[in-house]
C-alpha cells in the first residue's frame, strides 16, 4: 500500500493505482473525458490535471502512478485555472451546437464547461470542420463535435477486438476514421455511443427522438439473448424509444450487444393488439377477448386431457409458464415441453448441470483453458464472447473449438469436426490432451446444437470424464457450462415445463400428433420456432403472444400478450441466474401481461388458478423454489453427472446453430434496424 | 497544414508487392525487434515501400506492410497520415522540400521560394507537368546554422542564393548531380566571414 497526501488528507492506495483514483479515494471528482474504467489510460484530454507538489506544472492524474508521500492538490485555483485552460481549448473547434445535440443534457463535455468554461469564447479565427464517417447503420456521427479522447478507438480495439478505428492525421487535423467504408463490424459497436463523452457519436435510430430528460427510465434486464444483460429502458408517451446497458459485474459488466440496444424498434412493428379468430373461409379477423375464450372453451370441452398440449417459447417469462402449467395441471395435460423441436436436452432435475452455464459468466475469466463444442458464442450471446476476449486478452489462454463457426475476435483453433475428436480427447490421445493436462481451470461450453444430435448424452458423458480427469469439476471450479441462446428455457426446465411422464409427448411428438390430428388443441406460449407443415382440419391452435410472426401463421385464435418491456416478470438466464423485468410502457391496444391472460382463461372454464395478482402467483412459484422469486438467485446444479460416456458417437460431424445474431427472435426479426445491419453485414 | 489523406482512387495502383532486394532488407529489420513486437518494424518498412514506388506510398503498399507484420490496416494508416515525410500522393521525380520556418525565413527564403516557383512554374504542393519537380514547405529540418536551405529528395542544399538555387534545379533538370551541402563555399557550418560592404 502507499501513502500519500490528497488536499491534506492521507489517503491509502494499492501499489499501481492511479493518482485519480487516489483523489477519488478521498472523493475528490475529477473531471475526465479520455479517461475510462474499462479502457487502457491514454491521458490525451487533460482534463484530469491536479496539483502536485514538487512538480513545477500540474499533472495528469489519469496517467501519473501514485508513489508513496505524494502531495496532491485538487482544488486550488491553479487547478481550477489550469483545467479552465484544457477546456477553453476543447472548446476552440467544438460547435456549441447544443441545442442541435442528441448528446444534449447528458453530455460531458456540456456538464463539465458548466464549472470549467469561460461564458464568452476569445477564439476569433475560423473553426475546424470535419466530414462525417460511414460508422454503419447504428451510429449516427458528427465528427465536427470530436474532441478526440480517442475512447471509441480504445474500445473497438480493446472490448470489441474489432480493428477498424483509428486516429488519422495529427495535431488539430486528427480524425477518427474507420478503415471500412461499409460501417463496423462486430456485435457490439453500439457502446461507443455510450463511452462517447460529446456528441460525435449518436445513436442513428433514436436521433432527434426524445431529450434524456423526457425519458422515463425503467432499469430492466435483456432478453433477446440467453444471458439477461443489464438494462435500462428509455420510453416516452407509451414508446420505447432507447435501451441503454445497466452495470452488472456478473453478466455484461457496462456494455450491451447492439440487438439488445437497437431491436427495440421490433416492438412497434407487427405488434398482436386485439385477439384473432379464424373464420370460416380461413382468414385471421378481430375479435373480442370473450369471443376467442368462447372458441377455446368449446374446444377444450370437447376432448380429452391426452388431445391437448402446450409448448412454452423460450422468450416467456416465468409466470406466464407457471400459469400455463398451472392450468394444464387442472386439465389433466402431461403434454408440455419448453425444448425446442429436436432438442433433447436432459430434463430431469437431477440433471441441472446439463442445463446451466455452471461456470458463470463471470466465472469465465478464470478459466485458462477453452474447448468449445457445437457453439458460435460470437453469434448466440455476445457478451459472453466479449468475457472470452477479455480472458484471452489477459492471460493469452488457449482456446480450442470442435464443430467450426465464425471467426471471433481471438483466435480459435479449430481442432476439427468429427465426433470422434471428442472419443479421442476421451481416450487421452488427442493433441489437445497436452495442453488439457497443463490446465487447472479448463472451460468447457457446449451449444445448442449438441443437443439436436441423437447422441448428446454420448458426447455430454464423455465431456463430463475428460472434465472430470481434468480439475474441471471442483469446490470452487465447476468448467463445463451449457450455453443456453434463450432468455428463459432455464426457468421452463425449472419448473418442469416439460414432458411429465415416460408417456408424455415432447416437442417434436406434440408437433407430429398434432399435424396429424391426435393432438386437437395445442396451446402455444410464444412460440415461433414451430414449422408445422400441414395443419390438420381437427387441429386447434392457440397462439399467445406478442408478435406476429412465424409461430401465429397457422393460429386458430391469437391472444396478444406483452413483450419484456410491458410486464413485470421473471427470466431465468442461461447460469440460472433469476432477474426481474419491468414494465416500462403498458402493452399495445387490447393486449394483456401473459399471465393474466392465461389466469382469465382459467376462470372461463370454470378451472380458476388460485392467484388474483402479481403477489400470489410469485407466492405460489416460490412454492417450486424459494429462490425463483429472489432476484439475482443463483440456480446450481447439485451434481456434475451429465450424460452417459457408454453411449456410442455418431459419424455425423458436429456443427453449430448458424443462428442469425440479428434475428434470432420475433422482436429481432420485427426490427428495421436489425435488417439495415443485416444487409451493411452483407455488404462487407 | 491540412490533413493528408491517401490519394483517390483513380490514382491508386492495383497491386503493390515489394521487390526481391526489399523482402530481404525487410527480413533483417523485423530480426532487430523482438518476435511479438514485430509491429515496431512499420516505420522502415513504409519507408522502403515508399522508396520502391517512386517516392510516394500507395494503400496497397500499407496493406502489403500491415499483411507482413499482421497489424490491423488502420494502425498502418495512422502511422502514414502522422508522418509527413510519407507521401500519399504522387510526386515529382525531385521533390524540393523549403524550409520556410524562422531562422531560414529570416535568411531569406522567401526568395529562394520565390526563385523555386519562377524556374518551375509551379506552387507549393504542384507537380511540374513533366513529373520532375514537386515543391512542398516544410518546417525545420535541423540545418539552421546553414539556412536558407531546401532538402531534395535525401540531399540538403545549404546556404542558398536565389541564383545557386536556379542552378541547383537546372542542373537537376538536365541529370546533372549538383554539389551537396553548403553553396557559399563553406565546407560545413564554421562561422562566415561577413565583409562589411
Amino acid at each position: 500500500m502507499i501513502k500519500l497526501l490528497v488536499d491534506g488528507q492521507e489517503v491509502e492506495v494499492e501499489e499501481g493505482s492511479t493518482l485519480m483514483q487516489a483523489c477519488e479515494k478521498n472523493g475528490a471528482e475529477i473531471p475526465r473525458f479520455c479517461f475510462h474504467d474499462r479502457l487502457s489510460i491514454a491521458g490525451n484530454c487533460r482534463m484530469c490535471l491536479v496539483e502536485l507538489e514538487g512538480s513545477p506544472k500540474p499533472v495528469a492524474s489519469c496517467a501519473m502512478p501514485a508513489s508513496e508521500g505524494m502531495k496532491i492538490i485538487t482544488k486550488s485555483s491553479s487547478v481550477k485555472k489550469a483545467r479552465e485552460g484544457v477546456m477553453e481549448f476543447l472548446l476552440i473547434n467544438h460547435p456549441l451546437d447544443c441545442p442541435i445535440c442528441d448528446q444534449g443534457g447528458e453530455c460531458d463535455l456540456q456538464d463539465q464547461a458548466l464549472y470549467y468554461g469561460r461564458g464568452m469564447s476569445r477564439f476569433e479565427e475560423d473553426k475546424r470542420a470535419v466530414d462525417n464517417k460511414p460508422f454503419g447503420p447504428l451510429i449516427k456521427t458528427t465528427m465536427t463535435r470530436c474532441i478526440h479522447c480517442t475512447r471509441c478507438v480504445r474500445f473497438m480495439d480493446e472490448v470489441a477486438g474489432v480493428h477498424e478505428l483509428g486516429a488519422v492525421g495529427r495535431g488539430e487535423d486528427m480524425e477518427i476514421f474507420s478503415s471500412s467504408p461499409s460501417g463496423l463490424g462486430g456485435e457490439l459497436n453500439g457502446n461507443i455511443i455510450d463511452l462517447c463523452p460529446v456528441g460525435a457519436l449518436t445513436s442513428a435510430p433514436y436521433a432527434f427522438k426524445a431529450r434524456p430528460w423526457e425519458l422515463d427510465k425503467v432499469n430492466s434486464i435483456d432478453v433477446l439473448d440467453g444471458l439477461g444483460s443489464a438494462i435500462q429502458i428509455g420510453s416516452k408517451d407509451g414508446e420505447v424509444l432507447r435501451v441503454l446497458p445497466r452495470l452488472n459485474e456478473d453478466i455484461n459488466e457496462e456494455w450491451i450487444s447492439d440487438k439488445t440496444r437497437f431491436a427495440i424498434d421490433g416492438l412497434k412493428n407487427q405488434r398482436l393488439d386485439v385477439p384473432y379468430i379464424r373464420n370460416s373461409s380461413g382468414n385471421l379477423q378481430k375479435c373480442s377477448w370473450e369471443q376467442a375464450f368462447q372458441l377455446m372453451a368449446n374446444r377444450v370441452s370437447k376432448i380429452n386431457s391426452s388431445e391437448i398440449a402446450g409448448l412454452a417459447g423460450n422468450q416467456m417469462c416465468l409466470e406466464s409458464m407457471v400459469s400455463l402449467l398451472d392450468l394444464m395441471k387442472s386439465l389433466n395435460v402431461d403434454n408440455l415441453d419448453c425444448r425446442p423441436r429436436n432438442s433433447n436436452m436432459p430434463i430431469s432435475h437431477n440433471n441441472k448441470a446439463s442445463w446451466l452455464f455452471n461456470p458463470t459468466i463471470r466465472g469465465i475469466e478464470e478459466s485458462d483453458l477453452i474447448l468449445m463444442i457445437g457453439t458460435e458464442p460470437r453469434y448466440e450471446a455476445a457478451m459472453l464472447d466479449a468475457r472470452i476476449r477479455k480472458v484471452w486478452l489477459k492471460n493469452k489462454i488457449f482456446i480450442a473449438r470442435i464443430g467450426g463457426g465464425a471467426k471471433s475476435t481471438y483466435p480459435i483453433n479449430e481442432i476439427g469436426n468429427d465426433p470422434s475428436i471428442i472419443d479421442s480427447i476421451y481416450r487421452g490421445d488427442h493433441s489437445f490432451n497436452k495442453k488439457l493436462i497443463k490446465s487447472s481451470k479448463p472451460l468447457f461450453i457446449i451449444g445448442q446444437n449438441i443437443f439436436t444430435r441423437s447422441d448428446s448424452i454420448g458426447i455430454l458423458g464423455r465431456i463430463r470424464e475428460i472434465a472430470k480427469k481434468h480439475n474441471a469439476f471442483n469446490d470452487k471450479w465447476n468448467g463445463v457450462g451449457i450455453l443456453q441462446n434463450t432468455a428463459n428455457i432455464v426457468a421452463g426446465l425449472e419448473i418442469g415445463f416439460v414432458p411429465k411422464l415416460k408417456t408424455s409427448l415432447n416437442t417434436n411428438k406434440i408437433l407430429n400428433n398434432f399435424e396429424n390430428g391426435k393432438i386437437k388443441f395445442l396451446w402455444s406460449l410464444g412460440r415461433d420456432d414451430l414449422d408445422i407443415n400441414n395443419k390438420n382440419a381437427d387441429s386447434f391452435l392457440v397462439y399467445q403472444g406478442h408478435h406476429g410472426d412465424k409461430g401465429a401463421e397457422l393460429a386458430d385464435v391469437i391472444l396478444p400478450g406483452s413483450a419484456y418491456t410491458e410486464k413485470n416478470a421473471t427470466y431465468i438466464n442461461t447460469e440460472g441466474r433469476v432477474q426481474n423485468a419491468y414494465a416500462a410502457v403498458s402493452p399495445p391496444g387490447s393486449a394483456k401481461e401473459d399471465w393474466k391472460i392465461i389466469r382469465a382463461f382459467s376462470s372461463y372454464i370454470d378451472k380458476t388458478l388460485p392467484y388474483n395478482n402479481l403477489e400470489e402467483l410469485r407466492n405460489r412459484i416460490s412454492e417450486i423454489n424459494n429462490g425463483l422469486t429472489t432476484e439475482n438467485f443463483l440456480i446450481k446444479a447439485e451434481n456434475n453427472d451429465i450424460g452417459d460416456p457408454k453411449t456410442s458417437l455418431l459419424k455425423e460431424e458436429i456443427t453449430n446453430e448458424k443462428l442469425n445474431f440479428f434475428m434470432s427472435c420475433n422482436i429481432s426479426r420485427a426490427s428495421e434496424t436489425m435488417a439495415k445491419c443485416i444487409i451493411t453485414q452483407q455488404g462487407k | 497544414m491540412s490533413l493528408r489523406m491517401p490519394a483517390p482512387k483513380e490514382v491508386q495502383p492495383k497491386s503493390f508487392k515489394f521487390n526481391k532486394a526489399n523482402l530481404d532488407k525487410i527480413n533483417f529489420i523485423i530480426s532487430k525487434y523482438p518476435s511479438d513486437r514485430q509491429a515496431s518494424a512499420l516505420l522502415p518498412l513504409l519507408d522502403l515501400a515508399q522508396r520502391q514506388n517512386n517516392n510516394w506510398l500507395p494503400l496497397e503498399a500499407m496493406n502489403e506492410v500491415a499483411k507482413i507484420l499482421s497489424i490491423p490496416m488502420i494502425k498502418v494508416l495512422e502511422v502514414a497520415t502522422f508522418y509527413s515525410m510519407f507521401n500519399l500522393a504522387p510526386v515529382g521525380k525531385y521533390l524540393v522540400q523549403i524550409c520556410g520556418t524562422t531562422p531560414c525565413w529570416l535568411r531569406g527564403s522567401d526568395k529562394i521560394t520565390e526563385a523555386c516557383k519562377k524556374k518551375l512554374g509551379i506552387n507549393y504542393g504542384e507537380t511540374t507537368q513533366d513529373n520532375q519537380f514537386t515543391l512542398m514547405e516544410v518546417e525545420c529540418l535541423g540545418a539552421c546554422s546553414n539556412a536558407p536551405m531546401v532538402q531534395i529528395n535525401d540531399t540538403y542544399y545549404e546556404d542558398l542564393t536565389e541564383k545557386s538555387m536556379t542552378g541547383i534545379l537546372n542542373d537537376l533538370a538536365k541529370g546533372k548531380k549538383p554539389r551537396k551541402g553548403p553553396q557559399s563555399g563553406r565546407k560545413g557550418s564554421e562561422p562566415q566571414i561577413i565583409k562589411e560592404a
